[in-house]
């Protein structure tokens, strides 16, 4: 792991996976997309309506994972205090909260047909809003300080205290009552879902998931090369010529 | 033929609901990115700048 997590060996090997990622993810969506509109049957009880699950279940299922890789390294950046670490958190928050977002919408839009609600405050709802928020505040935090170390470090300790509200998300339709359907892929016994429904699903998780791996290694790349122009810039200030006869610190007087 | 693409937009009457939560996932993912590969341009054209204009300054 720690032999992977070198700023110029992570930009070579991750040169070579990202086209591979960014071609499996496009041909997943067309696939998972055809299937999803064209292959899969109608719901009994839903109708047409059911077609909204092949984006809101991949995106709620990203809006969780990605917090839990969000998590995740910012518990490296805590411990190790690897500098990729803090990168990769950061170039995760945005995604995550993009997913999540659209996780929120569109079982907004497939609430109102099938619950005959927008919106209701019940566990589940709620607590993926407030992964939302959490999104939102990592964000806010991490570029709330002058001093980008203490910013990357603040924001890496909420994301750790925001981890308890991921079981709630998952077991929250259990636990309370809710309108929302309880888990029927990932559950004990085995998916309760159709396969013709199952599979343009699972295709459409992976999908997403090759997505957002294409999406953070772009961004991480960002972030490594952003850093090193604030370097190569700091070092050219430094070699900047004195001013003659005066000190380097100083400057011309005004 | 019309008619097969006429009811398959309808989505069985559920067309206002199903294009637009479609329509939105193209949306979010599209700004993802679109602002992700802007930013990287951005850094890119930064330090090919800073590249070319270095081995003048040491002369």
């Amino acid at each position: 792991m720690q032999r992977f997590a070198n700023p110029g060996r992570f930009m070579r090997l991750s040169g070579r996976i990202m086209p591979w990622c960014a071609a499996g993810a496009a041909i997943g969506l067309a696939i998972g997309l055809y299937l999803a509109l064209f292959v899969a049957p109608p719901d009994y009880q839903q109708g047409e309506a059911v077609r909204i699950m092949f984006v809101h279940v991949p995106a709620a299922w990203m809006a969780s994972f990605v917090y839990a890789f969000l998590a995740l390294a910012s518990a490296v950046a805590l411990i190790w205090r690897h500098p990729l670490a803090d990168i990769a958190a950061q170039a995760a928050a945005p995604l995550g909260a993009g997913f999540t977002l659209l996780c929120l919408v569109t079982g907004s839009l497939w609430g109102e047909p099938m619950w005959g609600t927008w919106w209701v405050w019940d566990a589940r709802l709620t607590s993926v809003l407030v992964l939302f928020f959490l999104y939102i505040g990592y964000i806010a935090v991490v570029n709330g300080f002058d001093d980008p170390t203490r910013g990357a470090r603040a924001g890496a300790v909420l994301a750790l205290v925001g981890v308890v509200n991921l079981p709630i998300i998952k077991f929250s339709v259990d636990w309370w009552n809710t309108l929302h359907q309880p888990a029927s892929v990932f559950r004990m016994g085995g998916p309760t879902i159709e396969k013709s429904m199952l599979v343009p699903l699972l295709i459409m998780a992976v999908a997403f998931m090759l997505y957002f791996a294409t999406l953070l290694m772009l961004r991480m790349r960002t972030a490594i090369v952003a850093s090193r122009v604030r370097a190569a810039r700091l070092g050219e200030v430094e070699r900047m010529p004195e001013p003659h006869g005066g000190h380097p610190a100083a400057g011309p007087a005004t | 033929m019309i008619d097969a693409l006429g009811q398959f937009l309808a989505m069985g009457g559920y067309a206002r609901f199903v294009w637009p939560a479609y329509g939105f996932a193209v949306l979010v993912l599209g700004a993802m990115a679109l602002q992700s590969y802007r930013a990287w341009r951005r850094q890119q054209s930064l330090w090919s700048a800073l590249e070319s204009a270095r081995p003048q300054r040491r002369r």
